[in-house]
């Protein structure tokens, strides 16, 4: 009895019949995999947006050029930004509408800040397949709805940059933005 | 091939049994690192080196990926993208250090490979093959050292690629149209440069696959052991898996401490500050020397400084540190002992230290100032490094008389534990 007691003993086997080396083995095993793991967190993030990148994320312009009617065309993150003065007349349009009826319903004063009613800054790509919608630029076809009008795939936008006819899903985008004086938006 | 004991391959789930009819991949890998490859009993921490090797490729080959998606090979902008990638890409600078560390570990966890090769007598029959495939390896894998080393685009950069390609430039007649249709110019510039990237992203693939040959190579014979005496019964093996692959673990464990260390504790101890000056084709740092593992082929580079009947000193250099390593190619037919092991060849086991130092000092010599003593010294550690291969090992081949040998590897083994 002594010897075999001895031998068990010697293998690690303890009552519930688990030896020390399957606890070593499944220990190193998961302790590896776990390195493995962390290892592969800076391989994968790499991918992400570096410094220099995030250091141009947000922009500001100046808008005191831009008269009621004309829009600029910017760039933010490497994409258009449109930056438009609505006239009065635009803007009489854009509340008409009955929200309740759009596809993605948002009202004017949803998508502008208070007190500046009249600038409207969304993003310059369309929500449908991100082509660049016309209407920004002089000259340029706004579609049947005033505001813009994407000729890729025919997605026409109203006078507060919604969806209003076409296979867009989404009102272009409107970015996080402050203005930082009368004159002065600060995009990002 | 595998000893008729080797285990088979016998997958009990009916899905492993559809794919092994169809793609036998899993056998593959059971009969080349799994059970199913035998190993002797008795191998030490030396043959660890191997799988370590491999992972150190993998290893580079990983970061190296990651580091060309974030380098520009253009000479206007290079210097500046690895400049982005340390302080702009997230985690840059831990990808760029593990690559150019890596690459010490590299040849660090190689030369020891070697190292072991020459002690233990594996280049010899019947695993010639091996060893030259190692070599064929070993030379490719200092030709991507080389080029990635100029892709930083400093100063080192830039005056390595120099010299190195002015090596072929010592050709007689051919030398000079060489060297200017290596660089695509008639000095280092952007032809060069993206070259060398194309080929510092190729050849790490061809290494990979020169190391499936070397080890195809390997696994006819099987591996040898610290005896040297081959494999003759079922008692003088173990499994691969799990005996092996656990001893390699262990390793791979160590290795990997031994790398954080260098990287997040020094990672440009083995680097050159120098090389953190942009390239200027108008002014050659004080100091120049290669990456240290090219110190002992430097230091011989270096040796000839005088020129010998109608041999120009620069063409002698090259030639002798080509020659210092084809002479490698012939090792399995100059060392003619039919006893492997330095165990049991006393006279080897001495001779083969002398030429470890002498090595050591070729090194030491290969960093240090082209100057006096080191020229000196160089010259004559040069010489000894060439008579070691063709004038000492044939005659101590000859001469000696080994010590007797175990009559297996279980005797060894068995032996060894009684006393």
């Amino acid at each position: 009895m002594a010897t075999l007691e001895q031998s068990a003993e010697n293998a690690g086997i303890n009552e519930a019949g688990v030896r020390r080396r399957d606890f070593i083995n499944i220990a190193a095993v998961s302790f590896a995999g776990v390195g493995a793991g962390t290892a592969l967190i800076p391989l994968v993030n790499q991918m992400n947006p570096s410094a220099d990148v995030l250091a141009m994320a947000s922009i500001e312009v100046d808008i005191s050029a831009i008269q009621p009617g004309q829009a600029i065309k910017t760039m933010w993150r490497k994409q258009p930004m449109f930056i438009r003065n609505l006239t009065a007349a635009e803007i009489a349009a854009a509340e008409k509408v009955d929200v309740a009826t759009l596809r993605d319903p948002q009202t004017l004063e949803e998508r502008t800040k208070e007190g500046k009613r009249n600038w409207l800054i969304t993003k310059g790509v369309c929500t449908h397949l991100g082509c660049v919608p016309l209407g920004a630029g002089e000259g340029e076809v706004k579609g049947e709805f005033g505001g813009y009008f994407c000729p890729c795939h025919g997605s026409y936008y109203d006078t507060a940059a919604r969806i209003r006819k076409g296979p867009a899903p989404k009102n272009l985008e409107v970015p996080e933005y402050s203005f930082t004086s009368d004159t002065v938006v600060q995009i990002g | 091939m595998s000893f008729p004991w080797a285990e088979q391959y016998k997958p009990q789930n009916p899905l492993m049994q559809w794919l092994d009819s169809r793609l036998p991949l899993p056998r593959f890998v059971f009969n080349a690192v799994g059970a199913g490859y035998p190993v002797p009993r008795n191998l030490n921490y030396f043959w660890n080196f191997g799988v370590l090797s491999g992972a150190a490729l993998a290893i580079q080959i990983i970061t190296g990926i990651i580091l060309a998606m974030h380098y520009a090979a253009n000479g206007g902008v290079a210097f500046d993208s690895v400049e982005h990638i340390m302080r702009d890409v997230n985690s840059g600078w831990l990808i760029r250090y593990g690559h150019a560390n890596g690459a010490s570990m590299f040849f660090i966890v190689v030369y020891l490979h070697i190292f072991r090769g020459l002690f233990y007598g594996s280049y010899k029959a019947p695993r010639e093959m091996v060893w030259l495939l190692g070599l064929v390896i070993f030379l490719l894998m200092m030709a991507t050292a080389f080029m990635g080393y100029v892709l930083p685009w400093g100063q080192m950069s830039f005056w390595g690629a120099k010299v190195i390609t002015g090596l072929f430039g010592a050709i007689p007649l051919v030398g000079e149209p060489i060297q200017t249709w290596l660089l695509g110019g008639f000095a280092p510039d952007n032809a060069a440069l993206n070259r060398f990237f194309s080929l510092h992203y190729l050849l790490p693939f061809v290494i990979a696959g020169v190391i499936i040959l070397h080890i195809w190579a390997l696994h006819i014979p099987g591996s040898s052991n610290p005896t040297g005496v081959e494999v003759k019964t079922e008692q003088d093996t173990v499994p691969f898996h799990p005996y092996y692959t656990a001893k390699d673990g262990f390793g791979l464990g160590v290795f990997l401490i031994v790398f954080a260390i260098l990287l997040f504790f020094a990672p440009n101890f083995l680097g050159h500050p120098d090389n953190y000056i942009p390239a200027n084709p108008m002014s050659t740092p004080a100091h120049i020397v290669p990456e240290w593992y090219f110190w002992p082929f430097y230091a011989i580079l270096r040796a000839f400084t005088v020129d010998f009947l109608f041999i120009p000193a620069k063409l002698l250099g090259v030639m002798a540190m080509f020659a210092s390593i084809l002479l490698l190619f012939l090792l399995p037919w100059l060392d003619t002992s039919p006893v492997r092991s330095g165990h049991y060849r006393p006279l080897f086991r001495q001779f083969f230290w002398v030429l470890i130092v002498d090595v050591l000092i070729l090194g030491y010599c290969g960093g240090a100032p082209a100057a006096e003593p080191y020229v000196m010294i160089s010259q004559l550690a040069a010489a000894y490094y060439f008579a070691h291969f063709l004038i000492i090992l044939p005659i101590v081949s000859k001469i000696e008389k080994p010590a007797p040998l175990p009559a297996s590897i279980t005797d060894a083994v068995l032996s060894k534990q009684a006393n």
